[in-house]
């Protein structure tokens, strides 16, 4: 007979020798990216394999400004991801909103439309987009067009319905007996009960137009308007491709994602989770 | 300070008609108390005067002024909540001054306000606190506060005390008599609990399936129920209901016999006219059977069960009948251990009903 401490102990250590080597599976590139933005340029083709550090990573950063400019297409995603953000966690909120706390015409077949667009991948819908924003609308090259056509998201349409759906009606009533106006309700009592989903929100929007590459290098060329995505996807040229830099822009960019998310993780999990749950 | 009138008050969910026409007069400063089965539309027609839910008929005045068309903010009412709906990420204090700062009333006027409502119900240590920081007895508090600050004409109460335990709901129900007697107010509450309403209504309105079943002082809906309803559903434990016959008539008075228990023979003064075999109920309160010793029919009833509080005792017996009856006795411990139980029905406390439920008189 084992004892209930060993059956746990052994449950953990076997657990433990499936998990850790997965985990070290996952965070092997990773790792090899740190490596490689530390190594010399062509360290990547030497025929034995590099896995530790070196201290290369200066020069790697002065080549990667001197080929992009790097610091300011940071700069200018940073600004960007920021802009969208801001404005696309507003205008979900809002849509979110209505649909969870009002009854009007077409209500059902609104959110059957903003359901349905989920299922549409991307790709499906950048190239009509691209050609209605650039042809017809003649905005490319504009920061208009590197903002606003993504900012319309259904994920987070639905996340902030699913939240406001949740919190009980009655809060909202006791607001309207006290004469509190509808704007009013909605800014001051629903948003700030809604911030754990929010947060989680925020990350997601932030890093969706963060790490977005496709629509930037389509709509835009000027070099001053170039975000940090495209610049990194430019060293890979035709006949010449910069590792070193590609993975030291991997790593500048990487950093304050991975920083943002350890900060809100709890409100992150507690967001994902409250859409979850009940 | 005023009182609200309805007259012939509807609510249609599509073809679905939950308040059928309602007739109401709540005076000025009255307590009256909604009351009634779930279902039965008493939150509903709370809602509606509160304004919260629109009417498909009829007309709702505060003050003598018609308010159909009022937002609720405008008619001068307060509302207190079941779930107390306190805004979770503000302080009490905050909780009680919103509305006030969202109209943009003068801070020194929201000062007095919250200082006063805090000292009316004892909360000011609290006002820094959050909701979830507080017992439900202090949030149901706080949910009070925040309806006087608003120093309306008409509280309007949502089952307030339901999500209590049983204690604190005793304690509340006292605070709640005590704030109407201080604040003169005129208050409307919802509950389905006839405890409640007996004790804190000046007027007590019965509702069944959205209709008005009988208005009146607690009292008199004990003493006087006008149909079988109403006779169920206040005082308890409830009245117990026996399926009798009509077995003999005279101007004046009929005799009837009880289908079950023995046939039991019983002859009441009525006015009514009746022929023999018409099928009526008999009523009557546990509180009201006699001794073996007293005056009217007497009857053995077989004990099933029997519970001793102390003070008093209720029998529970005949469930073989299918017609259980409740007997209160108030010398329990000399009624313990009985399997058999003599009691009488005193035909000055018998209630007759007819078939469609109506009271006989």
């Amino acid at each position: 007979m084992r004892s209930k401490s060993q059956t746990t102990l052994l449950r953990t250590v076997g657990l433990h020798a499936v998990l850790v080597p997965l985990a070290l599976i996952w965070l092997f590139p990773i790792w090899m990216m740190i490596v490689f933005s530390t190594q010399p340029e062509n360290a990547i083709f030497s025929s034995n394999l590099v896995l530790l550090p070196s201290d290369q990573f200066a020069n790697n950063f002065a080549l990667l400004q001197a080929d992009t400019g790097f610091l300011r297409t940071v700069f200018v995603s940073i600004v960007v991801a920021t802009v969208y953000t801001v404005v696309s966690v507003f205008l979900t909120s809002m849509a979110g909103w209505a649909l969870a706390r009002y009854n009007f015409a077409g209500k059902g077949v609104v959110l059957a439309i903003i359901l349905g667009t989920l299922t549409l991948p991307y790709f499906v819908v950048v190239i009509p987009q691209f050609i209605m924003v650039a042809r017809d609308f003649g905005l490319g090259n504009t920061w208009f067009a590197l903002i606003v056509p993504p900012l319309f998201n259904s994920l987070g349409v639905l996340f902030m319905r699913q939240s406001f759906s949740m919190m009980p009606g009655e809060l909202f009533d006791a607001a309207r007996v006290e004469g509190v106006k509808e704007w009013q309700i909605f800014l001051r009592v629903a948003l700030p009960m809604a911030r754990p989903t929010i947060a989680a929100l925020c990350i997601i929007l932030f890093l969706a137009s963060w790490n977005n590459y496709l629509w930037p290098l389509l709509i835009n060329n000027r070099p001053d308007m170039m975000t940090a995505p495209v610049a990194l996807g430019s060293l890979i040229g035709l006949t010449r491709v910069s590792w070193g830099g590609i993975m030291t822009g991997a790593v500048v960019l990487t950093l304050p994602m991975l920083f943002a998310f350890v900060v809100l993780q709890r409100h992150f999990v507690a967001g994902i989770a409250a859409g979850a749950i009940k | 300070m005023s009182g609200v009138t309805l007259s012939n008050v509807q609510k249609r969910f599509g073809a679905v008609e939950v308040i059928h026409g309602v007739d109401l007069t709540v005076d000025d400063g009255e307590f009256v108390v909604f009351v009634g089965p779930s279902g039965c539309g008493k939150s509903t027609l709370l809602r509606m005067i509160a304004g919260l839910e629109d009417i498909s008929g009829g007309e709702i005045s505060i003050g003598g002024t018609t308010v159909n068309d009022v937002e609720p903010a405008d008619r001068g009412i307060a509302m207190v909540f079941q779930s107390y709906a306190l805004y979770p990420h503000m302080t009490v204090e905050q909780n009680l001054s919103f509305g006030l700062r969202m109209n943009g009333k003068p801070r020194d006027d929201i000062a007095r306000r919250v200082t006063k409502a805090a000292s009316i119900l004892q909360i000011e240590p609290l006002l820094a606190r959050r909701p979830k920081q507080l017992s439900g007895g202090q949030r149901q508090r706080v949910a009070i506060g925040r309806a006087i600050v608003r120093e309306p004409d008409v509280f309007l109460f949502d089952e307030p005390l339901s999500n209590l335990d049983a204690e604190l709901r005793v304690q509340m129900r006292v605070e709640i008599a005590r704030l109407h007697k201080e604040l003169g107010t005129t208050m409307i509450y919802v509950t389905h609990d006839q405890t409640e309403a007996m004790t804190l209504a000046d007027k007590i309105v019965v509702l069944r399936d959205g209709r008005v079943e009988q208005v009146g002082a607690p009292l008199d809906l004990y003493d006087d129920p006008a149909n079988r309803f109403v006779a169920g559903f206040v005082g308890s434990p409830r009245m117990n209901f026996m399926a009798a016959k009509v077995v003999d008539t005279t101007p004046g008075s009929v005799t009837i016999e009880t289908d079950n228990h023995g046939s039991a023979r019983l002859t009441l003064p009525v006015r009514q006219a009746f022929q023999t075999g018409d099928a009526v109920t008999l009523g009557i309160r546990p509180e009201h059977f006699g001794g073996p010793d007293g005056d009217g029919t007497r009857l053995t009833v077989n004990v099933d069960v029997a519970e001793h509080l102390g003070a008093t005792s209720f029998v529970y017996a005949n469930m073989a009948t299918g017609e259980q009856l409740i007997i209160e006795r108030e010398q329990s411990r000399s009624e313990m251990g009985k399997t058999e139980l003599t009691i009488t029905i005193p035909p000055a406390r018998a209630y007759l009903f007819d078939s469609a439920g109506d009271r006989i008189r």
